[in-house]
């Protein structure tokens, strides 16, 4: 550095220029700023800049990868035979519950087609993993290697093998952005598996913590309570765990009881997550990925035919709540 | 006045390709894991690179390259579109405007003035948040600044030896 001190000792001649410069492009980035804050409209020149993002991405996660790829090449004989042990019980069991569930899920269908109810929509899922890459450092955001080249849309529902976990702000082409439930600007509409009370459940910032700022102090509800997806806001599908709720502090002054939960889904070390696709009951031709669905023709057989087209124009909205 | 723009400017196309691999590098730096306690405390790696070069090279680095690269940390990062550009501008704006200051500057009063322009620019960051809503805890805020402070040393030593290749193939 000593050596360029010396030779520039003068004025640079494109200062006057400069300021005008900078308000220029202070005004275009403030304008792109409202635009992309209000609407969609910048998705084109997201998705281009992203595409040459994407490489750094993978790069950047590389490492992770394949020290994890080799730890699991190098793992030893008995390791391995110990886990596929452990794995071939667990299948076993969760055999064993699936077709108890299936039953109970025919039982259900038929029970709501006596009530002329609408069938539960089935769900797909894909399996994505997440990218070891760190993101907006102001919200709680994870980076998966899906995008909508594997039919990925914004406000897609994710949810790991316990519970929600987010959903999709950003979809790109290779690669997508998703916000967590514990993100403070992410709402999501629950109810009390125990006794149907419907609230909403409000991010704090904490992976361990979501708050249910709007209960009354005289609600139906104690710690232990299981939330579980409502369905209501339309983005995220009906029944899936959130949360167990973990205290209820009742202030007889304040109108509205101080509740807190602890989410299901392990938000801040998942490594891989499932994204739903809240269609499934439609014919199999024209879903997005053609991931193949459990049973589609009972499905099909329980759904009235009057509603067959509608999960597609309700719940696949793109709406964020 | 020919002569001097071109001192000025030394940098020339062709001779370019570390300065870019470094940027490159800090943006992938600034997109690498970290455990949850380090996340606060991640240095704006693309800021400090940012900063170094439109002090060394203004006629090359100036608002334009730092608005830029800025949009690029955007969508990386997937804020909102122009918050990153926006500041970037700014504080190369500062940066250009009193190089000749700053090339003088010894590196502890240089490293005090990298503390206030990052302060600067997560203020601009904290500006933009609340206008559009978004709230964070304040140490998300301050501890890149405290960081990036602590690391400009380090940072300016090994850019510095980037500037020297690229000064010596002239």
């Amino acid at each position: 550095m000593a050596a360029a001190k010396s030779k520039k000792q003068h004025r640079s001649p494109y200062s006057p220029a400069l300021g005008l410069r900078l308000l220029l492009l202070a005004g275009l980035s403030i304008l792109i700023q409202y635009i992309d804050n209000r609407d969609n409209h910048l998705d084109a020149v997201r998705k281009t800049i992203g595409a040459t993002v994407y490489p750094l991405r993978v790069i950047v996660d590389a490492p992770v990868s394949t020290w994890r790829w080799l730890g699991e090449t190098t793992a030893s004989r008995n390791e391995l035979q110990l886990e596929n042990s452990r794995l071939k019980t667990e299948r076993l069991l969760t055999q064993a519950r699936l077709q108890r569930y299936a039953a109970l899920e025919a039982e259900n269908a038929r029970l709501r087609d006596m009530l002329e109810a609408r069938t539960r929509v089935r769900e797909q899922v894909r399996v994505a993993e997440i990218l070891s890459v760190s993101a907006d450092p102001f919200r709680h955001v994870l980076v998966i290697d899906k995008g909508t080249n594997a039919g990925v849309y914004d406000g897609q529902a994710i949810v790991d093998a316990n519970g929600v976990v987010g959903q999709v702000i950003e979809a790109g082409v290779a690669s997508s952005m998703c916000l967590l439930i514990s993100d403070p600007g992410h709402d999501l509409p629950v109810e009390v598996n125990r006794s149907g009370l419907r609230t909403i459940a409000r991010g704090t910032g904490n992976f361990n913590q979501l708050d249910l700022p709007f209960l009354p102090n005289n609600a139906d509800i104690e710690p232990g309570d299981l939330l579980v997806t409502s369905g209501l806001g339309g983005a995220f599908p009906a029944g899936y765990p959130v949360a167990i709720v973990d205290s209820v502090r009742r202030i007889p002054q304040e109108p509205f009881a101080s509740v807190t939960a602890v989410p299901s889904a392990a938000l801040n070390q998942v490594r891989e997550i499932m994204l739903i696709w809240p269609d499934a009951s439609a014919d199999s031709a024209t879903d997005p990925v053609g991931v193949d669905t459990e049973a589609p023709d009972d499905a099909a057989a329980a759904t009235p035919g009057d509603t067959v087209a509608e999960p597609g124009d309700d719940e696949r909205g793109d709406d964020r709540e | 006045m020919m002569n001097e723009a071109t001192i000025v400017s030394d940098a020339r196309a062709g001779r370019q390709t570390p300065i870019i691999i470094s940027i490159v590098l800090a943006l992938m730096l600034a997109m690498a894991p970290l455990p949850a306690w380090a996340e606060t405390f991640r240095p704006d790696w693309v800021m400090l690179t940012i900063i170094f070069w439109s002090m060394t090279f203004p006629g090359n680095y100036s608002v334009g390259v730092a608005w830029i690269v800025g949009l690029i940390v955007d969508v990386a990062q997937g804020t909102l579109l122009g918050q990153h550009a926006l500041a970037f501008a700014v504080i190369a704006y500062v940066t250009v405007k009193f190089h000749l200051q700053l090339r003088q500057f010894p590196m502890l009063q240089l490293t005090a003035t990298v503390f206030a322009m990052l302060a600067l620019y997560q203020f601009i960051l904290f500006w933009i948040n609340g206008v559009a809503g978004i709230n964070a805890p304040v140490v998300v805020y301050w501890g890149p600044v405290l960081s990036g402070t602590m690391i400009w040393p380090l940072v300016s030593l090994v850019l510095d030896g980037v500037r020297q290749r690229v000064g010596r193939r002239r």
